[in-house]
């Protein structure tokens, strides 16, 4: 049991000017660690256009195998207040002809939100992401088309991708040219 | 209200405070001087001035506080009236820490409430410390979170690393939702905070968004497709989505069910769709009055010392009979709120020693022994980074900062760091003293 202290005087409003703000937040300690030790595979790079900003950032995927070699891929991530009780909003910003990111951007990726738990980090998303690249998932499709191709003519889905990645149409839906070389 | 009554207004707190009884705790010593402390000199915080809030302030101004602050942002809805007993039709649209206020300090003679119109979010430090007791009344965890890591970041530590328990502002967090409710006690860094126990609180329901967006079988799956893919996509306001304007919620719900009706789900009402996009808890004025009426008790009795405090956490249920439990939430020893105690270093000279100093002396110090260090802070509000060698792109935009001086960096005497490292699996807070400041230490 807490002793109680006496509570009885006067408080004093507005203290002495030494008293510094300590406005330390849960979400900042955590993403300072994240950040810090963030261990990025080769292929994927950050960019902080602010950085005393660690809670808005890109991540650069620019995967060296599987369907979507040779391309660059932005997400832009919102880490929010309640970090990491909630996970960041990520958004793919490069259209992508891919079974489980749409052409919005929104993400289909199970840690970004049902199985998301406060113990996973910056990393684990990282890494989450780089798999998508690397088995996308007709199974949980997000962009149905490209799910439906993927699951019946594997030749026809990697030819899509590599065409897309170039910049080409796909059905009616132009995707803008993403790849690493420029 | 006529002057004679106000010397018998008070008798039934008297017969508490000016008698000693079984139950008083050691710092209780019956005098009329408690009374007087509670009518002028105690300062109480409700936060919110809703269901709970209403009761509360009734609770508090009736029981000798006299000066109390209260803090809501929002306004008053019809929606409200039935439960929030200080509001009248005539007041829709009103502030309702204004209307509270003045409806309080005209029925209570001599209760001085203050209205506060506005986010807590939008005080600082400065405001809050005034404060003896804060109690709230919230429906948001943010919002408890956000209160909380303030009042931990008012506590000081003495020279010796212990508490200074002037600085500690007690907490009493109630909260209601239909007829199950609860009330906790918190001080501070002493025992266990909100977020110590944050696992407590419900977990947020979401769905898989390829539920969502390719195999949905409910009618919230509908709903969430709308809120969550629809809304960007045609943006029919040209603004963000808002719960609260009713032709939001009616485009929500026509689009809602033309979705529903491709997939043949069924069970889909307005009311649904309010109650996802705005996540409404059901209220019931007799929890509220229950709940409130703890936590008064809780701010009177920490306030006068008459009787121990809650120790913790009440709960209070009463869907079938009445269930009541009380038990002590424990502290988490890795609660990144309330368990990060800073670090003390003391700097004798702050406008010759550089970050790059700072940061040799985090790697080579016995106590620290660091790698690679990644420092951020806060000046005026603002987060900084001052320096983190892992991050390439942070890393070139910062290493122009190892050159300065702490002065030049603007930090300054009892300025906090989080340090990150590879060798402690959390953040910490490392206060930095400055021994050669003629301001004065606290």
């Amino acid at each position: 049991m807490i002793k109680l202290f006496s509570l009885k005087q006067q408080k004093k409003e507005g203290e002495s000017g030494n008293q510094q703000k300590s406005t330390r937040t849960a979400a900042q300690l955590r993403i300072t660690k994240d950040i810090n030790e963030l261990n990025l595979p080769r292929t994927c790079t950050t960019n902080f256009p602010d950085p005393n900003d660690l809670l808005n950032f890109k991540m650069i995927i620019c995967p060296d195998e599987g369907y979507y070699r040779g391309g660059r891929f932005v997400f832009n991530f919102k880490v929010g207040p309640n970090y990491p009780h909630e996970p960041p909003k990520v958004k793919c910003e490069t259209k992508v002809y891919h079974p489980n990111i749409d052409l919005e951007g929104n993400v289909c990726l199970n840690i970004l939100r049902e199985d998301w738990k406060p113990v996973l980090t910056i990393n684990s998303i990282v890494y989450g992401l780089q798999y998508l690249f690397l088995e996308p998932n007709a199974e949980d499709p997000l962009n149905k088309e490209a799910a439906d191709v993927l699951q019946n003519n594997r030749r026809l889905f990697e030819h899509n991708v590599t065409k897309a990645m170039r910049g080409a149409y796909i059905g009616d839906v132009y995707f803008d040219r993403c790849l690493n070389s420029n | 209200m006529v002057e004679t009554d106000l010397s018998k207004k008070w008798n039934y707190l008297r017969k508490i405070l000016e008698r000693s009884g079984p139950f008083d705790t050691e710092a209780f010593t019956p005098s009329s001087d408690t009374l007087d402390f509670l009518h002028n000199t105690c300062k109480i915080l409700v936060i919110g001035a809703g269901g709970l809030g209403c009761e509360l302030l009734k609770d508090l101004a009736m029981m000798g506080f006299k000066n109390i602050d209260v803090i809501d942002m929002d306004t008053i809805e019809l929606s409200n009236l039935n439960r929030q007993f200080l509001f009248r039709r005539k007041d829709i649209g009103k502030s309702k820490a204004e209307t509270a206020a003045e409806f309080i300090n005209k029925r209570i003679p001599g209760t001085k409430v203050t209205p506060h119109f506005c986010k807590i979010q939008d005080y600082d430090e400065s405001f809050y410390r005034q404060f003896h007791i804060v109690v709230s009344g919230l429906d948001s965890i943010v919002a408890r979170r956000w209160i909380n890591g303030m009042l931990i970041s008012l506590v000081r530590l003495e020279e010796d690393g212990t508490v200074d328990q002037s600085s500690v502002i007690p907490m009493i967090d109630g909260g209601t939702e239909g007829f199950k409710g609860n009330a906790r006690v918190i001080f501070p860094t002493l025992n266990a905070c909100i977020d110590c126990n944050l696992d407590l609180f419900p977990p947020q329901i979401s769905y898989p968004l390829c539920t969502i967006a390719n195999t949905p079988r409910l009618p919230e799956h509908c709903i969430e497709y709308v809120k969550i893919i629809q809304w960007d996509k045609e943006n029919p306001f040209k603004c963000a989505l808002d719960g609260d304007d009713p032709e939001h919620v009616s485009w929500v719900y026509e689009k809602a069910q033309e979705r529903a009706n491709i997939y043949n789900i069924t069970g889909l009402s307005y009311r649904l769709v309010q109650g996802v996009l705005k996540n409404i808890i059901p209220a019931v004025s007799s929890t509220n009055a229950v709940i409130a009426a703890v936590c008064a008790t809780e701010v009177f009795k920490i306030a006068t010392s008459c009787y121990e405090a809650l120790n913790n956490y009440f709960v209070f249920n009463d869907i079938d009979g009445i269930y009541t439990y009380k038990f002590e939430a424990e502290k988490n020893p890795k609660c990144l709120a309330c368990s990060t105690v800073p670090r003390m270093i003391s700097i004798n000279n702050p406008s010759s020693m550089t970050l790059q100093d700072l940061i040799d002396y985090l790697c080579t110090n016995v106590e620290f022994q660091m790698k690679s260090p990644g420092i951020t802070t806060m000046i005026n509000g603002k987060n900084k980074t001052l320096y983190m060698s892992t991050v390439k792109s942070i890393e070139e935009q910062t290493r122009s900062n190892l050159t300065l001086s702490l002065h030049e960096l603007n930090l300054s005497d009892g300025q906090e760091l989080i340090i990150a490292d590879a060798t402690n699996p959390n953040s910490i807070v490392v206060k930095l003293k400055f021994t050669d400041n003629e301001v004065e230490m606290y």
